[in-house]
């Protein structure tokens, strides 16, 4: 991936399209989407309000597009994108931003800056912007398989554990299976109890499914650093594992990109609609609920709250099924202050988490969380991501909060009814 | 010139000049939007695109509350300072006068002292938002000067309208001429300045609420 100025200029010129257009020609800078930002709200710092980070793609909007920005070009009058520009604003496109999408639901005029924030990306990393963490984990996308560098042995080494512990058989390339797996690298080396937990599940409620050794890996590095051909080329191996296991259904992890990856992005990227259906494990999990297929014995007793991912619930549409699901194993359910597809990042999405340069801000940004938490005081977090699991459990640690994390998915199959 | 060929001027070439830049400028702009087009989607929708654009049109006027509490200033003094340009504008009865000249057809106006204090309250409250402009943190940050030309364009009508509606100063045909010379920079500068947003809102509301809509989720 050899990069330039101009392949950066032009990459951002392809992500022009209408919507771009009128967005940039509606934004009146009245800073409402600072107030959204927790990159703003817990630094003060102006530069990051959200708006701001599109600038790269607003200078090429403006030069390349309207009659007065091209008029203006003619005599030198038009800001133009240049390195020094792409290097500045680095920091706040990779490093300050998770693209949540919070600020893309205060607009006054209904921008979707998370959507413009993303398409900058594409410009940053095609002229060479991109974080160098980024870049790394890409690169191990592309050429092992995955962005932590997790091969198939690894994964093989985890079923053998998760088969030894609950004598279950975890299906490896069943042709025909309905569901077909995903799963992220981070969830097969920190949280292997969730092929655990899937096993479970679904062996009681009698579905057949899969793990494809040729495509396991859900998450998408190239959503994140924002480079489309290298996106394209991760979904692709989805892809065409489902076609060869002829599956119904592809299930999306706990990983908030990965789901906007596959099912958002997925379809777009390799240029064709799906012949089968993407959808979130929680969804899955829902659907088994209204079959009367997930029977449930008991309940959590603890104060709980659910911490939403934002690719899952306010950009990805997962809002009501994980409320659905644990009304079944608690009572004691709460919600914390802004929620569901209001919630606050948790401040390391988007890529943050696998940039190390941004470590510090990320813990900074983690006192709305800390807020948002101090306001109902549960005791215990349930989420459905593992990036955002990690991350909470960073922040918790930092701030000196002793509230543990749990999955939902894994919750859900210790409270499995026993025939 | 004598000052009633110069109201003559203003009203007639004038303003026919600064209407035609207002309208293909208008234009214009919209075709710029529109021809660019966008990518079918090819992911399974999860809800309307036209349904959810649609309602975030309306909807997105309504702030939740913590996004109230967090913009109040922005939101409160940009609500009437709307409502008041709205109101002076199109619902002053000489105004309406003169719409009924141009479109062969008129509505209701308000009681001119109802007009002439919201004109007063939008002024205040125009300057209450370059006052915050200037001392906010963000807004100083974010605010070019096309910014400032905006804000001044916007405000010089009511200011030129209230003082030749009370005579202040100059005579009648002067202050009328100086009102409508400064509604037709506002209408010059209107397609090629941040003024545009008041039409491009349907479409950037549109936009973000049927991307949002496709995916379920209602913003």
């Amino acid at each position: 991936m050899s990069a330039s100025l101009d392949k950066g200029i032009n990459a951002l010129k392809e992500q022009v399209d209408s919507s771009v257009a009128a967005f940039f020609s509606s934004c009146v800078h009245c800073g409402m989407c600072a107030d959204a930002c927790l990159f703003y709200t817990e630094t003060g710092d102006p530069e990051r309000t959200p708006i701001n980070k599109t600038e790269p793609l607003r200078r090429i909007w403006k030069s390349e597009y309207t009659l007065l920005g091209r008029i203006g070009k003619m005599f030198g009058l038009t800001a133009k994108v240049d390195d020094k520009l792409l290097t500045d604003w680095e920091t706040l496109v990779y490093d300050s931003c998770t693209l949540c999408g919070r600020c893309s639901m205060v607009c006054p005029v209904g921008n979707d800056i998370a959507l413009m924030i993303r398409k900058t990306r594409e410009g940053m990393a095609a002229a060479g912007h991109a974080p160098i963490d980024l870049i790394g984990a890409t690169k191990r996308a592309v050429t092992i398989g995955s962005p932590m560098g997790v091969k198939l042995p690894a994964l093989m080494a985890q079923i053998k554990h998760v088969e030894n512990d609950t004598g279950l058989k975890i299906p490896l390339d069943v042709v025909g299976a309905e569901y077909m797996l995903l799963l992220s690298s981070m969830e097969i080396m920190n949280f292997p109890e969730f092929i655990e937990a899937i096993a479970k599940i679904f062996d009681k409620a009698g579905v057949s499914w899969t793990i494809a050794s040729e495509a396991f890996e859900a998450t998408n590095s190239g959503i994140q650093i924002g480079v489309s051909d290298i996106a394209a080329e991760l979904v692709q191996r989805i892809v065409d594992a489902a076609e060869k296991l002829q599956v119904k259904t592809v299930i999306s992890p706990e990983c908030g990109h990965a789901y906007m990856a596959i099912r958002w992005d997925g379809p777009n990227l390799v240029g064709k609609a799906f012949d089968f259906k993407v959808k979130h494990i929680l969804e899955v999990l829902d659907e088994f609920r209204k079959d009367g297929r997930l029977k449930i014995s008991g309940k959590e007793e603890q104060r709980l709250t659910y911490h939403d991912p934002c690719q899952i619930s306010r950009r990805g549409g997962v809002i009501d099924q994980p409320r659905n699901l644990i009304n079944m194993i608690s009572d004691n359910f709460v919600e914390m202050p802004d929620t569901g597809k209001m919630n606050w990042c948790c401040g390391a999405g988007g890529g943050v988490s696998s940039n190390e340069r941004a470590d510090e801000i990320r813990l900074k940004v983690f006192q709305r969380k800390k807020d948002q938490l101090d306001a109902i005081k549960p005791d215990a977090i349930v989420s459905a991501c593992s990036n955002c699991r990690i991350h909470l459990e960073d922040g918790l640690e930092e701030y000196h909060m002793d509230i543990p994390l749990i999955s939902l998915t894994e919750t859900l199959a210790d409270h499995l009814a026993e025939d | 010139m004598s000052e009633i060929e110069f109201l003559n001027w203003v009203r007639g070439p004038g303003f026919q000049i600064a209407t035609i830049i207002f309208v293909a400028g208008v234009i214009i702009r919209f075709a710029e939007i529109l021809l660019l087009g966008r990518k079918t989607n090819l992911a399974e929708a999860k809800g309307s695109e036209m349904r959810s654009g649609l309602r975030t049109i309306v909807t997105r006027s309504f702030p939740d509350k913590s996004t109230f509490q967090r913009s109040m200033f922005t939101i409160t003094a940009g609500y009437i300072f709307h409502i008041g340009l709205f109101v002076t504008i199109f619902l002053f009865a000489p105004h309406i006068l003169m719409f009924k000249e141009i479109f062969g057809f008129g509505w209701p106006s308000l009681p001119t002292p109802v007009v002439d204090a919201m004109a007063v309250v939008t002024i205040i409250a125009l300057l209450a938002v370059l006052t915050h402009r200037m001392r906010d943190n963000v807004l100083r940050f974010l605010t070019t000067k096309e910014d400032y030309l905006v804000w001044l364009v916007t405000i010089a009508p009511l200011i030129t309208g209230y003082i030749a509606f009370h005579r202040i100063g100059m005579t009648a045909p002067t202050l009328l001429a100086i009102h409508i010379l400064s509604v037709e920079l506002l209408l010059v500068l209107f397609p090629f300045t941040k003024l545009m947003h008041t039409f491009t809102v349907i479409l950037s509301r549109w936009y973000g609420g049927a991307i949002s809509g496709y995916r379920g989720v209602e913003s």
